[in-house]
């Protein structure tokens, strides 16, 4: 149960951040309307962010992690999250003990 | 009839019932990220103020896989930033709906903002309007299943030892990858529907940008800096992809 104070403060750090994107909108409605291409790279933030994060483990890795990440994304479009995070790990674990 | 308006208690009743099954949906979530904190070295009581204090699911995940120590500060704070930019544009939308909030209320109500209270807000604004009752019911139980199942999954991820011996390593990237899809999914609800296969690949060319510069900069430079130059990467692809307007094509 210890906290260290450098982690403390990037926590807190962080969550100041992430309550100043909460508020932000309220006070931007009705005067900052993104449209077109705009819109559509500010849409792209989250799962962008998201594949970069993961990039090193899906494709530098092994080819064990790359294939899972594969059967892990096509099981993705069909099952809900916990599923899929389920079958990720079943198929990591089987294609390092085979690759 | 004399009340127009649901009352305060019926708001904060449809509040309850409709994030119910959410903030369900949330423990295994939570209790995952706890056990994944403290196998990646976090004490159980930093694991638990970080999602008291950030309560923000895709951006605690993405910290917890990038942290190290020293701990990477700058990281960490803008790939939060960059992955809960998103809650602007919720604001933007949501802002308009509400009736009768104070100043105040709304600077610490929306504290709780998630996208799943946006999308519920967002559905009740259809036919009522949003007032603090129903927000505050929305969006107050599901931190308290957040951080209790966050607590207990990081007691139990003490007790598991290390979670590569069950592959539970690869849980993150799993998770990511869901994430990754949902978003696609709903973004691209029209394209799938109409099954318009061009436009369907080139939605992907952001995310595949994303991959691919991250994973050349994680081995050529290391971390954390592939988290911000595949960022980059994959929205100036989506810039790019994106089809032009009428205007931006004709300057």
């Amino acid at each position: 149960m210890t906290v260290d104070p450098v982690t403390l403060a990037t926590i807190i750090a962080m969550g100041l951040v992430t309550w100043l994107t909460r508020i932000a909108g309220t006070f931007l409605a009705g005067r900052l309307v993104l449209e077109g291409r705009a819109k559509a790279a500010f849409d792209a933030i989250p799962p962008v962010v998201l594949m970069a994060v993961v990039a090193p483990t899906v494709f530098a890795t092994g080819i064990a992690e790359t294939l899972a990440a594969l059967v892990t994304a096509v099981a993705a479009t069909r099952l809900p999250l916990l599923a899929t995070i389920l079958v990720g790990v079943v198929s990591v674990v089987i294609l390092r003990a085979i690759v | 009839m004399t009340e127009t308006r649901p009352s305060a208690r019926a708001d904060a009743l449809a509040g309850v019932r409709a994030i119910l099954p959410v903030a369900i949906a949330a423990v295994p979530i939570a209790a995952l990220f706890g056990a994944l904190a403290v196998a990646k070295g976090l004490s159980v009581l930093e694991t638990t103020l970080m999602s008291l204090i950030v309560f923000a699911g895709g951006a605690q995940f993405a910290a917890v896989e990038i942290w190290s120590w020293p701990v990477p500060v700058f990281a960490l704070v803008a790939s939060t930033l960059l992955i809960n930019s998103r809650h602007v544009l919720m604001g933007i939308s949501l802002a308009p709906k509400l009736r009768g909030f104070s100043r105040r209320q709304i600077l610490g109500g929306f504290y709780f903002l998630t996208d799943e209270s946006w999308s519920l807000a967002e559905a009740r604004a259809l036919h009522h309007p949003v007032t603090p009752a129903f927000w505050f019911a929305v969006s107050t139980v599901l931190p308290f299943a957040w951080v209790s199942a966050t607590f207990l999954g990081a007691i139990a991820g003490t007790l598991l030892g290390d979670p590569a011996r069950f592959g539970a390593d690869f849980a993150f990237t799993a998770l990511f990858v869901g994430l990754i899809a949902g978003f696609w999914k709903v973004r691209n609800r029209d394209i799938l529907l109409a099954r318009k296969l061009p436009a369907a690949g080139r939605s992907l060319i952001p995310i595949l940008a994303s991959g691919i510069v991250a994973a050349i900069v994680y081995v050529l430079a290391g971390p954390p800096w592939h988290v911000l130059a595949g960022a980059l990467a994959g929205i100036v692809g989506a810039y790019i992809a994106a089809p032009a307007l009428p205007k931006d094509a004709a300057s």
